[in-house]
């Protein structure tokens, strides 16, 4: 049982790009009617702009009963289709007298097309989704007085960046985790504290190297750069100006030639770890313990560098109608049976610091560093990147995300 | 009264040429028209098109950006070329192997084999393509593949993943649908022909080159066609045995979700050598002869 929900939890956490893989037949069909879709919707580009403090909902949460349609990482709002036993929409539905739909997506990407095409009230969206969304108007600010249950959140996911913009909150933390660096015990030695070991090219492991395989990843270059070259003066490793970023590309570029493979596949990344081709390189916690589920074969460290991760918080859009049921559902979500249910299930950190004590695990908040704060300190959560600089300096540009996509398409393709 | 009508019907198409051709081809000819170059032809315009850098929105203004991108950034020229060369190798991989297999399936073996060879040639279209390309996978694997254990007695290294794997998956995969077209092709050549040429003295294998060659030459055109511009299109088995490299449907599955246009227009670049492709076989006549 344990092992079936853990595959799950990565099913979910590998944003199913494997799923999609297998739609490719589909793929090839519904992307001609993408395209006309992309035909029929308005060709002007909306202001980007977040909301005015007015936009607030004043409340009180009442009881209108409605239906709420959950935009969701898959796992995160389980209605028991995945696994009878794994149920927490089912009770919601009954205590809140609120209907329930969950669409589950696969990338930070989807999730945000999902959301700006519509039809969506609610979603759990990462860092590097929630700033597009909140620009991109499609999102309410959320009066957290009318969710009692977010007191109970760690303070060091309150009021962050990628959750409120301007003083106004835009939701409620989910979970976490921290992009690890793994590697396989044996084949590493002595064990890794840096992440030298992937990217400088005198490797003792070159060849044997993965990497992630998505824009976001330029991150971890600025990470490594943060401790190596600190007169480049990075210090938010989603802020970076022209030259900062150059200097990360140039990283990438060096590692390139030890890289043996980069993943997005969760399965494929196990199954060459276990046939010995990927001996190190960026993983999640829950990879790492589907690879220890029988005998202990890998090694997940956090580096001294520090490292990117995950933050995901729930939002709320701004055309919602049932609005009672938005909230309560944000509520009910990150209440800690609800929120150690979900954390356990999907192998990440809960946001709620009572949830620790009611994981079917006892040890789980320790194997995910939940209740530690220095664990976090030097964890990057996942943000878009902005032209404006996420860092507070106003003297120079930073490079948006759309350059970081560009960039990282160029280099993988050359 | 339905019965007088449904006759009225037929009289009317019996009498009336044009309504019968246009009763039997509306369905096809929607399906072509409609889904098939209408797609191609909203892949087109939205090439021209581009996105809000933010919010990824597409934008509706006629932009040149995605193609002077394509063409300034020497990546997307690198991925080009390297598609083409795979695409080319495992075409004449797949001819290599096929001319000779369908010679002897289609001329050499008793009537009563074809029929299972035949069949035993396609059976690998009957498993999936996932399934296959991950057996690939295993079997490529740099430190525990079969070819490791194959080769590591001789001292060689196996290729591991990257190209070479591509290639040969590739051209497992796409070997049917060489083999088919060239063996309904030998299959066709009346005996008398080849008799011809024996009896004027030619060595089988003279034969061979300047008799069976040259008339089959139309259908191992019609598979290179199958197996080129399946190759040119696959973004699937580079990504499981291709190690780090990328082939030109990797870009367009990489942007679509983020920059719909440029996907698009990335996506052209296979439509424009294809259609270059069957332009160079229309000259060279191989099309009349399929």
């Amino acid at each position: 049982m344990r092992f079936v929900a853990t595959t799950q939890q990565i099913k979910g956490r590998n944003k199913t790009l494997n799923k999609k893989r297998l739609l490719t037949s589909l793929l090839a069909i519904a992307s001609s009617t993408v395209l006309i879709a992309g035909c029929s919707s308005s060709g002007t580009s909306e202001e980007a702009a977040p909301a005015e403090e007015s936009a607030v909902y004043q409340g009180p949460v009442g009881d209108t009963p409605g239906t709420i349609n959950i935009l969701a990482w898959p796992g995160y709002a389980e209605d028991g289709s995945t696994d009878p036993a794994v149920d927490w929409v089912t009770p919601f539905e009954k205590e809140s007298g609120c209907e329930v739909n969950v669409k589950t997506y696969g990338t930070s990407d989807e999730a945000v097309q999902l959301m700006q095409s519509g039809g969506y009230d609610v979603i759990s969206a990462s860092g590097d989704a929630s700033l597009r969304l909140i620009y991109g108007g499609d999102l309410q600010p959320v009066n957290l007085d009318l969710i009692p249950n977010y007191a109970d959140i760690f303070d060091n996911l309150k009021d962050r960046p990628w959750n409120t913009v301007d003083g106004l909150n835009y939701g409620v933390p989910h979970g976490r985790g921290a992009n690890v660096l793994q590697y396989t015990i044996g084949k590493v030695d002595p064990a890794p504290d840096s992440w030298s070991l992937v990217w400088e090219a005198n490797s003792p492991v070159a060849g044997k190297i993965t990497a992630y395989d998505s824009a976001i990843y330029i991150a971890d270059a600025a990470v490594y750069l943060m401790s190596t070259k600190p007169e480049l003066g990075i210090t938010d490793p989603y802020a970076l100006d022209q030259t900062q970023f150059d200097a990360a590309m140039e990283l990438l570029k060096q590692q390139k030639p030890l890289v043996g493979e980069y993943w997005a596949d969760y399965t494929k990344y196990i199954e060459a770890v276990q046939s010995g081709s990927i001996v190190a390189g960026t993983s999640w916690q829950v990879i790492a313990n589907v690879l220890n589920g029988e005998k202990e074969t890998v090694g997940a460290v956090k580096p001294k560098e520090g490292a990117t991760g995950w933050s995901d918080t729930w939002m709320i859009s701004k055309n919602v109608e049932a609005v009672d049921c938005a909230y309560k559902w944000l509520n009910w979500i990150i209440k800690p049976e609800v929120n150690a249910q979900a954390a356990e299930w999907f192998g990440e950190a809960p946001a709620n610091s009572k949830a620790c004590a009611l994981t079917a695990n006892k040890d789980h908040c320790k194997l995910y560093h939940a209740e530690e704060t220095d664990y976090w300190s030097n964890v990057y959560y996942w943000k878009t990147p902005t032209e404006t600089c996420l860092d507070g300096r106003t003297d120079v540009k930073c490079v948006p995300y759309s350059e970081w996509v560009k960039a990282w398409s160029s280099f993988r393709s050359a | 009264m339905s019965t007088n009508s449904l006759a009225k019907v037929q009289q009317y198409l019996h009498k009336n040429i044009k309504a019968r051709i246009t009763a039997l081809l509306l369905l096809p000819m929607t399906w072509l028209v409609v889904i098939y170059l209408g797609s191609l032809a909203a892949l087109f315009i939205t090439s021209i098109w581009t996105v809000d850098d933010f919010t990824n929105k597409v934008i509706r203004t006629f932009t040149l950006e995605n193609f002077i991108e394509i063409l300034s950034d020497r990546a997307y020229l690198n991925v080009t070329i390297r598609t083409l060369l795979i695409a080319a190798s495992v075409t004449i991989l797949c001819a290599l192997i096929a001319i000779p297999m369908s010679f002897f399936m289609a001329r050499v073996v008793s009537p009563k084999l074809r029929p299972v060879l035949i069949a035993l040639a396609i059976t690998p279209l009957w498993a999936s393509y996932l399934v296959k390309i991950y057996a690939w996978r295993t079997m490529m694997s740099p430190e525990s593949g079969f070819l490791t254990w194959l080769l590591s007695p001789f001292g060689i290294k196996s290729p591991g993943y990257g190209l070479v794997s591509v290639v040969l998956a590739l051209t497992y995969l796409w070997l049917p649908y060489m083999i088919i077209p060239i063996y309904a092709g030998m299959e066709r050549l009346p005996n008398s022909i080849l008799d011809a040429s024996s009896d004027l003295g030619a060595k089988p294998f003279k034969t061979f080159f300047k008799v069976v060659l040259p008339l089959t030459y139309p259908a191992i055109i019609a598979g290179s066609i199958f197996t080129f511009s399946l190759s040119m299109g696959d973004y699937i088995a580079v990504q499981i045995v291709g190690g780090t490299f990328q082939m030109l449907g990797n870009v367009v599955y990489q942007n679509f979700a983020l920059d719909l246009p440029f996907s698009a227009a990335v996506a052209l670049i296979p439509v424009i050598v294809m259609v270059l492709y069957l332009t160079l076989i229309r000259k060279s006549g191989a099309l009349e002869n399929l």
